[in-house]
């Protein structure tokens, strides 16, 4: 689309949106917010993008493929059901490292990935089917 | 063991990789993994040799209901169905990376067939029901990629969906019988199982597991009439079909009855069912492998003969048919595996397989013939080889068959005459005789491919020579473990001149004979009619139905799924009002009490305005845009609805979907025609009165839900654990990604697919498909992307 004020304020907006995609997606697990959510967020920055300025420079901006990112997506849900059972325990048990750096403290874990791959399909689906639609005229 | 098949799995995912690092080497790279897994298994044997067998168990998903174990159980039958599928992959890999050298999916292949290597392993090693199941399904779907290999092909494509179709529908059957099995006896773990035969046999429920059961077996290991996929999904490179169809996929149906043969078997109803399809299988088959002159289709109907004749035996269930059983797997395993490759080689190096273009490849392909005529004369069943002993004590088992054994033991012959005479015309037709100009000019196969089928026919000698190698230490455990109880005996090639020695001089001769008149028989007329009838008509059967199917499909879809969005409205509404309206009145009954005076002010404000919103939506909206910004609002008002009762992730979601909906559906809306009013008055009221009685109905379900009592105890369950146990104060994340992380998984899997059909769909009109499917493709793929946002 050709507007001015579309394409300045996109182009402020886009880095915002997807920073705040990432905030909702790692406050998730103690706030409001979460894998789904920061995924409709990301997916809604790049769909904004793309009806700016076009899917061609959507696919720039994005570099990976929106099928890779569903696939990777997919295989973090799969890899973080794998992880507890190399310790013998069953598939989708929650694993968690609690690192402590003196400041703030930081928790990583297998419903974090797991959580990552969520956002991960959400972005991925919504951005090919943006994608599927505007490119099929 | 677990970390064997995982390992294989993990291999084979990266196997791409290794690929790219080690090129025209990596075959013999690769091969180490399954030749260290046979060193491993073999390691087992003195342990197992000792009657001891081994557990070991991971919980893999664990319910109230029932656990689901990647438990493993190593036994007799186990260790040795898992040495060969080991010891054979390892052949099969090397012979795979000269057949296929310089082939741009080569790489595709190895990842292939170690992930079908890794499931085969899965099934004959796991304990547990449910997980014998998944390995079974796995095997299924990667003989299926392995069958199709090169998709270019459609004959390719057709045999791998048949072979898909037709053992996915088996499994389906076993995976009711299994699971059925486990509610009856109350274990999950096929090692309990073994103990607790009679009270499966016993129970109620016996005749329906054995059907179902035998249903997966049956297709699985390809008895008649389900026997024709296996010569059809010979459209797959041969190093697939040497695997596939000496060492594996087929023999996982054979193993499965051997396993369950304790538990399940010894019944008249198992005698007749087992032994008789085994029996009706193993006649019609040898048979038909006379009528063809393609090595690849000879062998494989010898195969599916070569599977009734172990089906027939699991089903005698004596202790001669266990002993008979375990020494012709082994020596069927290695035999067949030798002539398939040596097939393989032969239409590699020579351009083809009929036996009728090829002849005196003897001096061209020394090794590749002394490998095929040793396997050749251990099939046809001549001392001093493995395959000798092997059909002695079939006879023998046939002779004391506890249900018509003149019957058993004539059929056993009859058949056994086809197979010498097969085993005769893959031998000396390509290899013996005057050379004949072949398309391409033949040489030796090199190194990678000579070396499977030689050390396999090698071994044929030397078990047959030397039985004692393995009688005691591995024939023994296995038999014993198909018989469920400890057996003792030892093999050897002389038993005296009895009588079946004698049968064995009437098959050997009788096969002579037909060999020489081969020619003759095959173009005769009963010969056409005979595979006419026993080939061709399962096929054309499985045909029918298909075609059946998808006529039904067509039908349904062409009634149903019209097109019209207001016809599948009505249809869904329908069917709630009727289903839902029913049980509701029944069950329930109206209560009214819709505690208007809880309501508070900006609730009232609220709900007007979207009602109003609606209102003037349905006054005003004579164009979709209008429509789909009224439709928005009805959502925006809902998620400040959830922001009123506190649910700040649902109102965030809700916000966010609805958004990204109408910017979807405006992306549709673009290529739809401007909005026409189709339907009459009368239909219009109609539709009305639908509409009106399902609002209703959904009100008076809520009001009646909300009426009784709320019980708290799932969601204080879930505030009081979110902290303790999953370390997040978000009670909705911890839901989604920890307690409840199996259903976001399938749900995220729908998403995805969702995706994937869109794109396709989509993409597809790109190159040019039929217009009408245009309109559909869109149509779905607004349904999708509705169904994927909702």
């Amino acid at each position: 689309m050709k507007s001015l004020i579309l394409h300045t304020a996109t182009r402020l907006m886009i880095g915002v949106l997807v920073l705040f995609s990432l905030f909702l997606f790692f406050r998730g697990h103690d706030e409001p917010g979460g894998g789904f959510i920061g995924g409709l967020v990301g997916a809604g920055a790049f769909t904004l993008y793309a009806i700016a300025f076009g899917t061609e420079a959507t696919r720039k901006v994005l570099r990976i493929h929106p099928i890779t990112l569903i696939s990777v997506g997919l295989l973090s849900l799969v890899v973080s059901g794998l992880i507890p059972m190399f310790v013998a325990e069953p598939f989708l048990t929650g694993k968690w490292l609690f690192i402590e750096w003196g400041a703030f403290d930081t928790k990583l874990s297998t419903p974090l990935l797991f959580d990552i791959g969520v956002y991960l399909c959400v972005v991925g689906f919504i951005v090919t089917v943006i994608f599927s639609l505007e490119e099929e005229g | 063991m677990l970390t064997v098949v995982a390992l294989i799995f993990i291999v084979a995912l990266i196997s791409p990789w290794i690929y790219k690092l080690f090129k025209e080497k990596s075959g013999w790279v690769l091969a180490l993994l399954p030749f260290g897994s046979f060193l491993y298994l073999a390691s087992w044997l003195p342990h197992i040799a000792a009657g001891n067998v081994v557990q070991q168990s991971t919980t893999w998903v664990s319910m109230a209901l029932f656990e689901v174990n990647l438990a493993f159980y190593l036994d007799g039958l186990s260790l040795m169905f898992g040495m060969i599928i080991t010891g054979i992959g390892t052949f099969i890999v090397l012979y795979g990376s000269g057949y296929l050298a310089g082939d741009a999916y080569l790489p595709r292949f190895y990842c292939a067939i170690l992930l079908f290597m890794g499931s085969m392993l899965g099934v004959v090693l796991a304990d547990n029901l449910i997980s014998i199941f998944v390995f079974w399904e796995l095997t299924s779907f990667t003989s299926f990629i392995l069958i199709g290999f090169t998709h270019e092909q459609e004959n390719s494509r057709k045999a791998a969906l048949q072979a898909l179709l037709v053992t996915g529908i088996g499994g389906l059957a076993l995976v009711a019988g299994l699971v059925l099995m486990g509610f009856a006896s109350g274990h999950w773990e096929v090692s309990a199982l073994l103990n607790e035969g009679d009270i499966v046999r016993n129970h109620p429920y016996y005749l329906a597991i054995l059907i179902l059961v035998l249903a997966g077996a049956f297709t699985k290991s390809a008895q008649f009439p389900f026997s024709f996929w296996l010569p059809g999904a010979m459209a797959a490179p041969t190093p697939v079909s040497a695997y596939l169809h000496s060492a594996t996929m087929v023999k996982a149906g054979v193993y499965l009855l051997a396993r369950l043969n304790p538990v399940l078997g010894s019944t008249e109803i198992w005698l007749i069912l087992v032994g008789g399809f085994g029996l009706l299988t193993l006649l019609v088959s040898a048979w038909l492998s006379l009528s063809f002159t393609d090595m690849k289709q000879i062998l494989a109907y010898s195969t599916v003969m070569a599977l009734g004749t172990m089906t027939m035996l699991i089903g005698l269930g004596t202790e001669m048919a266990m002993k008979a059983l375990s020494v012709y797997i082994l020596s069927h395993a290695m035999y067949k595996g030798a002539l398939f490759m040596v097939a393989g080689a032969v239409d590699h190096e020579a351009g083809t397989r009929d036996v009728l273009k090829l002849g005196g490849l003897r001096s061209l392909m020394p090794i590749s013939f002394a490998a095929a005529a040793l396997a050749a004369i251990s099939m046809a069943g001549i001392p001093p080889l493995y395959g000798f002993i092997a059909k002695e004590l079939v006879y023998e088992a046939a002779l004391e068959a506890p249900l018509w054994p003149v019957l058993v033991i004539t059929l056993a012959v009859i058949a056994n005459i086809a197979i010498v005479a097969a085993s005769a015309i893959v031998v000396i037709r390509p290899f013996l005789g005057a050379r004949v100009e072949t398309p391409k000019k033949a040489h030796e196969a090199p190194l990678s491919m000579w070396i499977g089928p030689l050390s396999l026919a090698v071994l044929s000698v030397l078990f047959g020579v030397l039985p004692f190698l393995i009688d005691k230490s591995l024939m023994v455990p296995v038999a014993s473990s198909v018989y469920g109880a400890p057996m003792d005996f030892y093999l050897s090639l002389w038993h005296g001149i009895n009588l079946p020695l004698i049968l064995s001089l009437v098959t050997l001769a009788g096969g002579i004979l037909v060999y020489r008149i081969w020619d003759g028989l095959r173009e005769s007329a009963p010969m056409k009619v005979y595979q006419a009838g026993f080939a061709m008509g399962p096929i054309r059967g499985y045909n029918g139905l298909v075609s059946g199917l998808l006529g039904l499909a067509g039908w349904q879809t062409r009634t149903i799924q019209n097109g019209l969005m207001s016809n599948y409205l009505v249809t869904i509404l329908i069917t709630l009002l009727v289903a839902v309206g029913y049980t509701f009145l029944t069950r329930s009954g109206i209560v009214w009490n819709p505690g208007f005076e809880n309501v508070l002010i900006q609730e009232w404000a609220l709900s007007i305005a979207i009602i109003a919103s609606l209102g003037i939506m349905l006054a005003f909206g004579h164009s979709r845009l209008t429509m789909v910004i009224g439709a928005g609002v009805v959502g925006f008002g809902l998620a400040l609805i959830y922001l009123m009762h506190g649910a700040a992730d649902l109102a965030m979601t809700q916000v966010l979907v609805e958004t990204l909906t109408v910017i979807l559906v405006v992306l549709v809306l673009i290529h739809v025609p401007k909005l026409k009013e189709l339907r009459s008055t009368t239909s219009r009221v109609r539709d009305g009165v639908i509409a009106v009685a399902a609002g209703a109905l959904m009100t008076l379900l809520i009001l009646a839900a909300t009426a009784a009592p709320f019980d708290a105890f799932i969601s204080d369950f879930y505030a009081e654990a979110s902290y303790p146990l999953a370390h997040g104060r978000n009670i909705v994340n911890v839901i989604l990604v920890d307690f409840r992380a199996l259903d976001t998984m399938g749900e995220v899997v729908v998403v995805a697919i969702a995706g994937l059909a869109v794109y396709a769909l989509i993409k597809m009109k790109r190159f040019g498909s039929p217009p009408d499917t245009n309109t559909g493709g869109r149509a779905s793929s607004g349904a999708a992307s509705k169904q994927g946002g909702s």
